[in-house]
């Protein structure tokens, strides 16, 4: 089958390789239809996430049709469509019956690497590196399911792929996002970054019950997705002077009373400490940038909640915990517990209540996956997110 | 101070450990020093060290901790190690199922092999008596009679190897309730490597290190009572060949 391999830093290929087999009584095979390149699919593109291999097989938001099952997986049956949640439970575990589902005990089988690193392993994931498993991922014709019987979620007919397929990741991870912040009527949520996530984070405040959204980004045509709804309100931080500033005048002086950093650890930045970081980040001295994460820290109203669906993977510098700590903010952050979401957004997408299919700017195959992943990590084409059919 | 530590050695170590010493040592120094390397030169200092250790009888890490073999001592206790020799391994885990289950899943000795990589086969011979086979190093097996010598129902179970084994060894596991988190299994286990606790130090060096067998072992064995199977990517497809 075709699949699409990870080759070192900035080099991806398609790739024959085997079909996948069923390894253990859990297991289903997926053929999928359609699959998508995740902006933490960049992370791993640019060299930034530990323990990959020349070879792997990327991609984690993925789904299709149920080709095989293993034997201990009676709930579902050749031919059935599903969406496939990116992290991997084992939904017998103390923490996936908390609804911790992305912290699953039982799925990494290389634990001892995410201990190391971590203190505790967390859930292994789909094409995202050794150290969370080393599972092939769903950018490819076939994949392997493990858990097929607690993690696929059914897709009734008549819902076409285009509107389910970010059930698998990024919608329960802008609404996770927005779900950590607390929301409180009439509340104001400032979102940093206006990517897939980002417009997930938005749609969901809104969901929830935000009072105001402000947006804020530097690209155009995301910010102006990000408008379409005709309620939110957008900032392009290239064109103003001081983001604090402007939050606090949009606010009568207090802040947001919310903030979500969907950016992560690749920020961009126009002061002297995203220089910084960009430097040490080259010297391997710290593996992630954070200056948007500073900025909402800064930003954000006494008591308020910063929320952090944005990937961080290792350590960074000058965190301003003083600023947390002297403001009593509440910080959550975390993989994003997928399964606890797909089914209540589903049934929110066939209210009619979101079309998620908004976010995608480009639909090519399998086979356009090295020209793609370049495009959206350099954000050329107006590129907000790309989804590809494997044949 | 070097000379100082000298003056006071004195012989800690065994003879035919001392013998193993040497001939391991001398094993190590010249593998280390062939492969031209900082890692070849800490193996090669380690194999050094093996041989000034049987050369002299001494042994700073055994001082170190407060262990000596060079005078057999029989305190007539129940266990095959005599406190205060050999490698002790203590690990726990925390399994989502009732202690009844675990510790029937792990009285039948025949299931051990199911979690702990290194074990090949365990034959049970009747309710106290057992034969165990182990992967030894490069391809060999080490085997041993084993015999239960404590035992609580649902709480603990001891054994320990039958004196005259290749490898002297002893372990207990306890089951503990964890309210609502299932049950606390601890695992300390006990064992006299073939070339002394220095021999373990060098197994852990070349990347057998006991204590991380036991843990992921123990990983393994949560993952078989909770889920039914234990995760792998054996198999799996790939781009590299």
């Amino acid at each position: 089958m075709k699949a699409v391999c990870w080759w070192g830093k900035t080099e991806v290929r398609v790739v024959d390789v085997p079909d996948p087999k069923i390894l253990n009584p859990h297991d289903a095979i997926v053929r999928v239809t359609l699959t998508a390149i995740c902006g933490s699919d960049l992370h791993l593109y640019d060299g930034y996430v530990p323990t990959m291999m020349r070879g792997d097989i990327l991609g984690h938001e993925f789904m299709g049709e149920i080709v095989e099952v293993g034997a201990e997986v009676k709930n579902l049956s050749v031919g059935d469509r599903v969406i496939v949640p990116f992290p991997i439970c084992c939904g017998r575990c103390w923490f996936c019956k908390e609804g911790l589902w992305s912290l699953c005990d039982n799925t990494n089988p290389n634990a001892w690497m995410n201990e190391s690193l971590m203190g505790y392993a967390t859930a292994g994931l789909y094409g995202y590196s050794h150290m969370y498993g080393g599972y092939a991922g769903g950018q490819a014709q076939y994949v392997r399911v493990p858990f097929a019987d607690v993690n696929p979620l059914k897709i009734p007919d008549g819902l076409p792929d285009e509107k389910v397929l970010f059930l698998t990741d990024i919608f329960p991870t802008g609404y996770m996002a927005a779900e950590n912040c607390d929301i409180k009527p009439g509340d104001v949520v400032a979102v940093w970054g206006c990517g897939p996530v980002g417009q997930f984070a938005i749609q969901s405040a809104w969901m929830l019950g935000a009072g105001r959204v402000i947006a804020i980004d530097r690209f155009p045509e995301r910010l102006r997705l990000a408008q379409a709804d005709g309620r939110t309100e957008v900032l392009d931080y290239a064109e103003i002077d001081d983001v604090y500033t402007q939050l606090r005048d949009l606010t009568g002086g207090r802040g947001p009373d919310r903030c979500i950093d969907a950016v992560g650890m690749e920020a961009h930045g126009t002061f002297i400490d995203a220089f910084m970081d960009r430097v040490k980040q080259a010297m391997k001295l710290q593996f992630d940038r954070a200056h948007v994460l500073r900025q909402a820290l800064h930003c954000c109203r006494k008591g308020g909640t910063v929320s952090i669906p944005g990937v961080y993977a290792g350590f960074i510098d000058k965190i301003p915990v003083g600023t947390a700590f002297g403001k009593g903010l509440t910080l959550k952050m975390g993989q994003t517990h997928v399964q606890k979401y797909t089914r209540p957004l589903l049934a929110r997408i066939e209210r009619g209540e979101i079309d998620p299919s908004f976010v995608i700017s480009h639909r090519v195959t399998l086979d356009d996956a090295p020209e793609m992943y370049r495009t959206f990590r350099d954000k050329e084409d107006h590129c907000t997110k790309v989804v590809m059919r494997p044949e | 101070m070097a000379e100082q530590v000298f003056s006071t050695a004195h012989k800690n170590v065994a003879e035919p450990e001392r013998w193993v010493s040497v001939v391991a040592g001398a094993a190590l120094a010249a593998y280390g020093l062939k492969m031209r390397s900082i890692p070849g030169l800490v193996i090669g200092a380690i194999g050094g060290a093996l041989i000034h250790r049987g050369a002299t009888g001494h042994c700073m890490v055994y001082e170190s901790m407060g262990v000596t073999t060079a005078a057999e001592e029989d305190d007539g206790s129940n266990v095959s190690i005599p406190y205060g020799k050999g490698v002790r391994v203590e690990k726990s885990v925390t399994i989502n199922a009732p202690q009844e289950q675990v510790y029937a899943f792990w009285r039948n000795f025949e299931n051990l092999p199911r979690f702990m990589h290194n074990l090949e086969s365990v034959e049970v011979h009747d309710s106290l008596r057992s034969h165990w086979v182990a992967k030894g190093p490069a391809g060999t097996t080490v085997d041993w009679e084993a015999e239960i010598i404590n035992e609580i129902p649902h709480e603990l179970i001891g054994w320990r190897s039958i004196d005259g084994s290749k490898v002297d060894n002893a372990g207990s596991v306890h089951f503990t309730p964890a309210a609502d988190r299932g049950t606390e299994v601890k695992v300390i286990l006990r064992y006299d490597p073939p070339a002394g606790v220095f021999g373990a130090a060098v197994s852990r060096i070349l990347g057998e290190d006991p204590a991380v067998n036991v843990q992921e072992d123990l990983r393994r064995l949560k993952m078989l009572l909770e889920t039914g199977e234990v995760a792998t990517t054996e198999g799996q497809s790939a781009g590299r060949k």
